[in-house]
């Protein structure tokens, strides 16, 4: 465990061994049994013998020597109108100060009726929601139907409570399309999941909003929505700087998604300065 | 920043809470339901740590239903509250606690109205009136002078209002509305939404 001592990871051999001790198990079956009943589950794998929970800090705290710093930054936007749902995020990749990026997919296309959008950990984001993807196509298979999206939000946002607490980060938006029409919900590592008709996620999601409910009305046509999701993500690419790139976009509909368009936020900058200039 | 409200009448309890779902200083949902229907004469209000709220509901909910079942009758109020209790009490002592604070309203057949008002660190308390968060500090005291245990339906929806009506006007936090449920021998009633009236002075 040379990279557990550099980050300061304490096991709890000690804790354990006095545990088995007061237990009076210490024949080797026994033991083991112990063990299994104090970390282990049936459902999920975490390390033995490390309290993940408290080993957290030397991850995450500022001054802590360990020089892993996890990547926030993004804007991503969805929402649902009267064609279906619209997708839109943009593309850059931050650490630190540092543009680490500026063509990442932050659309995680998990089959051809659902998406998934990525804000946090990109690990954790593409991870889960390929995860995901793995659940959604065995209850296919086991169910000869298709998977709600409700069901499948339910399915992220049951997993990532399992982790609770123990450092994963990610804002998610499952967008889909079942017999109860377009669907839109917002799950976090919180675990935290709620439907709405429209939400946008990560650190320029304030500006997005901004332009999102200005410009939002149910009876959208097509085209309108596509401006209206390309805008939000300029703007929010124009005020935080942790976003920028290219806008991808995407549409949900009854049959399935569809990639709009991909549009470098230059472009996009360059034309809305025209369109004003022309209007005044 | 959430708000839950109760209040017990001679038949029935009352109770309401903020429609509001926040990530940091953005409001995600402006019609969130923070009401979970244990049984048919039974609500649970939770607010509290996001993601703990909807599983540890969720996961009381279906114990109810299983005892059901499994019994052929229902936890009463009281019972359901103690089971409750004892559940949040067991976690809070595991590495996961569940950071829940709550309000019960339920009917029982013998017992009549009851509300239980409950904390993260699993204290439970039957009150005749109770007020999670931050709301609290505005509207106990006006429950407090306005409170009568013989108020009817019409007067306790009176007496939210004036609460809700002092959360508009003294707290800085926007509360627009709130979720209204009745609890009374016919079962839960939903009363709709309840909107701060505009201020008269």
């Amino acid at each position: 465990m040379a990279l557990g001592s550099i980050c300061g990871l304490q096991t709890m051999t000690k804790l354990n061994s006095s545990l088995r001790e007061n237990c009076n198990l210490l024949n080797s079956q026994d033991s083991a049994f112990v063990n299994e009943a104090i970390y282990g589950s049936e459902n999920f794998v975490t390390p033995r013998d490390i309290d993940i929970l408290s080993n957290q800090k030397n991850l995450t705290d500022k001054d802590s020597n360990v020089k892993i710093h996890f990547d926030h930054g993004t804007t991503t936007l969805a929402f649902k109108f009267k064609h279906g749902v619209i997708v839109a995020v943009d593309s850059r990749a931050t650490a630190g100060p540092y543009i680490a990026s500026q063509t990442v997919k932050k659309v995680i296309e998990i089959n051809p009726y659902l998406l998934g959008t990525m804000a946090g950990g990109a690990a954790d984001c593409s991870f889960w929601e390929r995860h995901l993807a793995k659940e959604c196509r065995l209850h296919e298979l086991r169910n000869k139907e298709r998977i709600s999206v409700a069901a499948a939000s339910k399915l992220l946002a049951n997993t990532v409570y399992n982790y609770k607490g123990m450092g994963l980060s990610m804002g998610t938006m499952i967008v889909g399309w079942d017999k109860k029409g377009p669907g839109l919900y917002y799950v976090d590592s919180d675990g935290e999941r709620m439907k709405n008709n429209m939400f946008s996620v990560g650190s320029g999601s304030t500006y997005a909003y901004g332009v999102l409910d200005s410009g939002y009305k149910w009876n959208l046509s097509v085209e309108e929505a596509y401006d209206l999701g390309k805008r939000a993500i300029y703007h929010a690419t124009h005020r935080d700087a942790y976003s920028g790139g290219v806008v991808n976009l995407y549409h949900m509909k009854e049959s399935g998604w569809i990639k709009v368009s991909q549009t470098d936020v230059k472009e996009l900058h360059y034309q809305y300065q025209e369109e004003k200039s022309r209007r005044r | 920043m959430e708000c839950l409200i109760g209040l017990q009448g001679k038949d029935f309890v009352l109770v309401a809470s903020d429609t509001m779902s926040a990530r940091s200083i953005v409001s995600m949902k402006q019609d969130q339901d923070k009401m979970f229907p244990l049984s048919d004469k039974l609500l649970m209000l939770v607010c509290g740590e996001s993601g703990d709220t909807a599983q540890f509901a969720e996961y009381i909910a279906k114990n109810i239903q299983l005892y059901k079942m499994r019994n052929g009758y229902e936890l009463s109020p009281s019972a359901a509250a103690n089971f409750t209790r004892k559940q949040l009490a067991d976690a809070l002592r595991s590495q996961t606690p569940y950071q829940v604070n709550l309000l019960l309203a339920g009917y029982d057949k013998e017992d009549g109205p009851g509300l239980f008002y409950m904390d993260y660190l699993a204290s439970l308390n039957k009150v005749p009136f109770g007020v999670h968060g931050y709301g609290g500090f505005f509207s106990l005291s006006v429950m407090d002078r306005f409170y009568r245990k013989d108020i009817t339906q019409p007067e306790a929806m009176k007496l939210l209002q004036q609460c809700i009506d002092e959360l508009s006007k003294r707290f800085i936090v926007n509360m627009s509305s709130f979720n209204v449920r009745m609890v009374s021998k016919d079962g839960i009633q939903n009363l709709g939404v309840i909107k701060p009236q505009p201020a008269s002075v």
